[in-house]
């Protein structure tokens, strides 16, 4: 079962360094302007001069598809980003001070969690304008409760440990204490968290911007062109695919990254 | 004891969800009536919509008059439409719900038995096909698999007819027939999570002495599957189910826009496009609670299924 787990994480390695490969390349080349139109050439099927086909406009879906994955792969990192850093905040203040710091804090995770997921980074985008920065920290916010979860339960399971009181009792400060001594111990659930929570902030981004609520044109973003391939279904279904295709192989591979490392912790303990 | 901390936890909960959803409305930069009003508003327009929106004095007390209707089931007016927030969200309802109800009964119809077999041929190929399956519908976005629904079910084989909602009251057949390819769409991701579970539980389950001792006496394989083993797999399945009925509900609120769907996910968008704060508020405030409503209930329910903590 071993070599199950270790296959399940390469996998995902593999697709991420792929896609992160495309994305890269969209930062330097990208076979069309993205955003060139061709009303000639629209609505074209996949071929040798557009892979995937065109859109409404003309424009290549497989240099638009390109460009969103780096929309996509920067809101992901962004994302995780605030969510890691707020969550290390609170995760570790709740679980090594435990007691009324603890309960207070865990409540209002709770209280953030009783928000589903799309519904908290909803909220947000209305109160401000939105565009691709405020997408970026709605989503990192709704990312906050799983890392502080896990951040918590981490130290409380360390906290007691003997080398940690013994570390106390050499007269190590308590940042040193978390950091040199607890924080090695969680850093592989918190990978698993960031792998899994990436997915989750790839597809709340892409369902924000299908709604027209998240990244704004002329930033390209795998939801929106959803949105826009809607209403020519029926003509132009590779409209339609392409981004879908990709939204999909990244969760995928971010989900299978997590899972797999999860199983490998899971195996060792 | 354990009733009263139980109980504490929720209203805690509660309020601090009653306090996010207030102050996320008041961090607007600016003053919200004048932004709702635009540019060109006088003083006396914003001052009024500023007294019809209850923003008006220090902002304590606009928590409490806030809070305090709300305890009264007032969630305040409409901007946009100038109705009772709630009898706008009550219109609405039942289309989402009984979406959310419908995707819930598709995920357990089809999770259920996938989860089992999965357990039953473990490590055999029928386990691995159904594992890769369900790492595929977790990754799919489910207003997606709602496009692609459109165009294989709707507009290529023509077996539903697509965007348009008939109410339930006029025609059920038709009303069932229009909400089965969006709840088809959200339980995808739904019957990928509960099958995983199912497995993980179902196999944990395997492993207890009482497996043994049931084979052991001779009950046929079946039998243990499905009378012991089951049974208790299925307590920890409660708990996920019960946590994913908010994501259920938030989704839909995704997929009425795909579908058309009249639900309330099409007046939480007006809303937003409007900036109709108390409307958005009120919704928002009403699906945190159900929420955590839900969770309690499952919370509890866990202890009833499951002698062993109950007795602890």
């Amino acid at each position: 079962m071993e070599s199950k787990s270790t296959l399940t994480m390469r996998l995902g390695l593999a697709i991420i360094a792929l896609l992160g490969t495309m994305a890269a390349v969209s930062l330097l080349y990208v076979p069309y302007d993205v955003n060139e139109m061709n009303i000639a050439g629209r609505l074209q099927s996949p071929g040798a001069l557009h892979w995937f086909g065109t859109d409404n406009f003309g424009r290549d879906i497989f240099s638009r598809v390109m460009e969103a994955s780096k929309t996509a792969f920067l809101v992901g990192a962004v994302a995780v980003t605030i969510g890691l850093v707020a969550g290390f905040i609170i995760g570790a203040t709740a679980g090594y001070l435990g007691g009324w710091t603890d309960e207070v804090l865990m409540r209002m995770i709770d209280a953030l969690l009783a928000f589903p997921g799309i519904l908290l980074a909803l909220i947000l985008v209305t109160v401000f304008e939105p565009n691709l920065f405020q997408t970026m920290i709605a989503i990192g916010v709704l990312s906050v409760p799983n890392f502080a979860r896990v951040i918590r339960s981490g130290f409380f399971q360390y906290k007691e440990a003997e080398f940690v009181v013994a570390a106390r009792g050499l007269g190590a400060s308590h940042a040193t204490v978390i950091l040199r001594h607890v924080m090695p111990h969680i850093v592989s659930p918190i990978i698993v968290a960031a792998s899994l929570s990436f997915s989750t902030a790839i597809l709340v981004e892409a369902a924000l911007s299908y709604l027209g609520l998240g990244v704004q044109p002329p930033d390209p973003s795998w939801g929106r062109m959803l949105s826009e391939s809607q209403s020519y279904i029926g003509k132009a279904p590779w409209f339609a695919l392409a981004p879908g295709v990709f939204i999909a192989l990244t969760v995928l591979g971010f989900n299978l990254l997590g899972d797999g490392l999860r199983d490998l912790r899971d195996k060792k303990t | 004891m354990y009733w009263a901390r139980k109980s504490f936890t929720l209203l805690l909960t509660l309020a601090f969800v009653l306090l996010l959803t207030f102050f996320a409305f008041r961090i607007i930069p600016g003053n919200p009536a004048s932004a709702i009003l635009g540019m060109e508003a006088s003083q006396e327009q914003i001052s009024e919509l500023e007294q019809k929106l209850g923003i008006e004095g220090p902002l304590h007390l606009q928590f409490f008059r806030w809070a305090g209707g709300v305890i009264q089931l007032d969630f305040g007016h409409s901007i946009r439409f100038s109705e009772p927030v709630l009898s706008l969200i009550a219109s609405r309802l039942p289309v989402t719900l009984s979406l959310a109800a419908m995707s819930l009964a598709i995920t357990l119809l089809v999770a259920l038995p996938l989860g089992i077999a999965a357990a039953r041929a473990r490590g055999r190929f029928a386990d691995l096909f159904i594992s890769l399956t369900s790492q595929l519908g977790l990754a799919i976005p489910s207003f997606w698999m709602g496009i692609v629904l459109i165009l294989v079910f709707g507009l290529t084989l023509k077996w539903f007819t697509v965007s348009t909602f008939v109410p339930w009251s006029e025609n059920a057949w038709l009303a069932l027939k229009s909400l089965t390819l969006p709840a088809i769409a959200l339980a995808v991701p739904q019957i990928a999570i509960v099958v995983r579970y199912l497995r993980t539980t179902m196999l944990e389950q395997m492993n207890e002495d009482y497996v043994r001792t049931a084979k052991s006496k001779g009950l046929s394989n079946a039998n243990v599957y499905y009378k012991h083993v089951l049974r208790n797999a299925l307590i920890p399945v409660v708990t996920v189910v019960g946590i994913n009925f908010g994501e259920i509900l938030a989704g839909s609120l995704v997929i009425e826009g795909v579908f058309t769907l009249p639900g309330m996910g099409r007046l939480l968008m007006t809303a937003i496009g409007n900036r109709d704060y108390p409307l958005v508020q009120g919704m928002v405030l009403l699906i945190a609670f159900t929420v955590i409503i839900i969770n309690f209930v499952v919370d509890l329910s866990y202890r009833w299924l499951d002698p062993k903590i109950r007795l602890k």
